[in-house]
């Protein structure tokens, strides 16, 4: 196969992918493909096999078994194509300490052939007011900013983001969020993986939920919350005041029973609320240990 | 993309400029040298002969610990705060790096050099190099060994902490050992045995043959050239299978 020659719709495709590092076997058999334009998340709890997986997508690591796809290359053989075409946010990396923003930017956006203007990334990233700070003195948080800025000064097609807001708080969540929204809708490919469920739920368009190495479900995040024989709680307070939750696959029919038994007997159900379970309580009841 | 050439110049610009912004760090870089210089200029202080040991001997050592201590403790540096790795995923060539990690290390040998000779040539009655070529050669080669061996040694130092350490239970016996201080021929036979298969020695000796006059042409140093080039491609050898991009994980 050609390198670079891939389908105009996958940007990633994983096939039974396998990873051991002597006898632990970290990624057991992992399939997923992400399409051109989307978010898609990798969603699990540390020690998951995530960052295996990412980084023999980022070419870091040879798998042991298994296809992998990436804008139609393999990584493993770390074409420096593929290199231009892709930004990475590790979990941790180096900056130059020495460098301001603005200086490390145009220094890598020179690695690229179509690289971006330097000072729309800083202010992408929400850098302007450090544009020429000292990467020594920035805070934890601006240093994360620039890791990603400094993977999209190449104008990248595709971005691998790894846990891109641990130990952010909770404003600059929503501001790291923005930006990868924004992402979107410039339509670039993300593969983001991350242990916080409001993150997968806020902006992937597909998740899938990793634990011990597998998959153990996969989809958009409000397919996650419905499908999958999972059921739907009614809460109510009964004639006696006590808080009374049932759980049902068929919520309508449920209801019927109920509120016309209420009403025949001239009561109200009081407090009642149906919810859909949470992507948080399926990652919980998934990931829990048996 | 631009080209190699071009991407290693704007490398090593960075690289340098880099260096300068870190103060401290190059002030005592240079320093060291002149210390060392005025010290033992001072002890042997009008005793020609022993001046003649001391400049050359102190222009070997300035060679090794602008490359082989630099780059050990740059790259162990590096790995270990993860910039090799974010450098690793970006399309610049990994020699390209390399490379202007390098030159930064040789422009500071070249600056170091620079001094002694300048020092030798005003306080120790050394004059100009009476055989620059033999200088020059002798410079690049311990540059080239010295440098592979400082990387090469980096991959053996497991963590930043260690880097001292590690560097320092090489670079001190061996400057010891190589009659940075004194003339080896008053070394027990079997150190100047142990000194002459090392690196330092045959470079010092090639460096006395460029600084001080009566040491013959580079013709009379072929034997001391031939060990350090076999330094030289040890230094390949481990280099290239042993270069790690990444922190170990703990």
């Amino acid at each position: 196969m050609i390198g670079g020659v891939a389908s105009v719709e996958t940007a990633i495709e994983v096939r039974d992918l396998r990873k051991s590092y002597g006898e632990l076997e970290a990624v057991r058999g992992i399939e997923f493909t992400v399409r051109r334009g989307e978010i898609y998340g990798l969603l699990g709890p540390n020690g998951a096999g995530k960052t295996s997986t990412v980084e023999i997508l980022e070419g870091y690591r040879e798998r042991s078994a298994g296809h992998v796809s990436v804008l139609g290359f393999d990584p493993n053989d770390r074409p420096r194509e593929l290199r231009a075409r892709v930004g990475i946010v590790l979990q941790s990396s180096g900056i130059y300490n020495y460098a301001s923003v603005a200086e490390s930017l145009s220094h890598f956006a020179h690695f690229y052939p179509h690289p971006r203007d330097v000072d729309e990334v800083i202010e992408l990233a929400g850098l302007t007011e450090k544009r020429d700070a000292r990467a020594r003195t920035l805070s934890g948080g601006q240093r994360r900013r620039l890791d990603l800025a400094l993977a999209l000064v190449g104008d990248p097609e595709l971005i691998f983001l790894d846990e891109p807001t641990t130990g952010f708080d909770p404003a600059a969540r929503r501001g790291a969020w923005q930006t990868i929204r924004s992402l979107r809708e410039l339509g670039k490919t993300v593969l983001l993986t991350t242990h916080y469920l409001d993150e997968a739920q806020e902006l992937a368009d597909r998740v899938a939920i990793i634990k011990g190495g597998r998959i153990l479900a996969e989809g958009s995040p409000s397919e996650l919350g419905v499908g999958g024989g999972s059921r739907y709680r009614v809460a109510y307070a009964n004639g006696d005041g006590d808080p009374t939750v049932i759980e049902t696959d068929d919520p309508t029919r449920l209801l019927h029973e109920l509120t016309g038994a209420a009403l025949a007997r001239g009561e109200q159900l009081r407090s009642l609320s149906v919810t859909r379970p949470s992507l948080e309580d399926i990652y919980l009841e998934l990931t829990a240990d048996a | 993309m631009p080209s190699n050439a071009a991407a290693l110049w704007r490398q090593y610009r960075f690289e340098r400029r880099l260096f300068w912004r870190n103060l401290s760090a190059a002030f005592f870089n240079f320093l060291l040298p002149l210390i060392f210089l005025a010290l033992f200029g001072a002890i042997v202080s009008g005793h020609q002969n022993e001046l003649d040991v001391i400049v050359p001997g102190i222009a070997g050592m300035s060679v090794m610990s602008t490359t082989f201590t630099a780059l050990a403790y740059n790259l162990t540096f590096m790995r270990e705060q993860g910039v090799l790795k974010r450098i690793r995923g970006t399309p610049l060539p990994s020699g390209v790096y390399l490379g202007g990690l390098a030159l930064n290390a040789v422009t500071n040998t070249a600056i170091q050099i620079a001094i002694v000779v300048v020092a030798g040539r005003i306080f120790f009655n050394l004059g100009w190099p009476p055989q620059p070529l033999t200088l020059v050669v002798f410079v690049l080669a311990g540059v080239a060994a010295f440098a592979l061996l400082g990387a090469s040694l980096s991959y053996a130092i497991p963590s930043f902490e260690a880097a001292p350490a590690v560097v320092n239970s090489v670079f001190v016996p061996v400057i010891l050992v190589s009659g940075v201080f004194f003339d080896v021929k008053h070394v027990p036979g079997f150190l100047r045995d142990i000194a002459q298969a090392l690196p330092l020695e045959p470079l010092i000796n090639g460096l006395t043959g460029g600084l001080v006059a009566g040491h013959g042409d580079i013709n009379h140093h072929l034997t001391a050239l031939a060990v350090i080039g076999f330094w030289a491609l040890v230094g390949v050898v481990l280099a290239v299978r042993g270069f790690s991009w990444e922190a170990r994980r703990a």
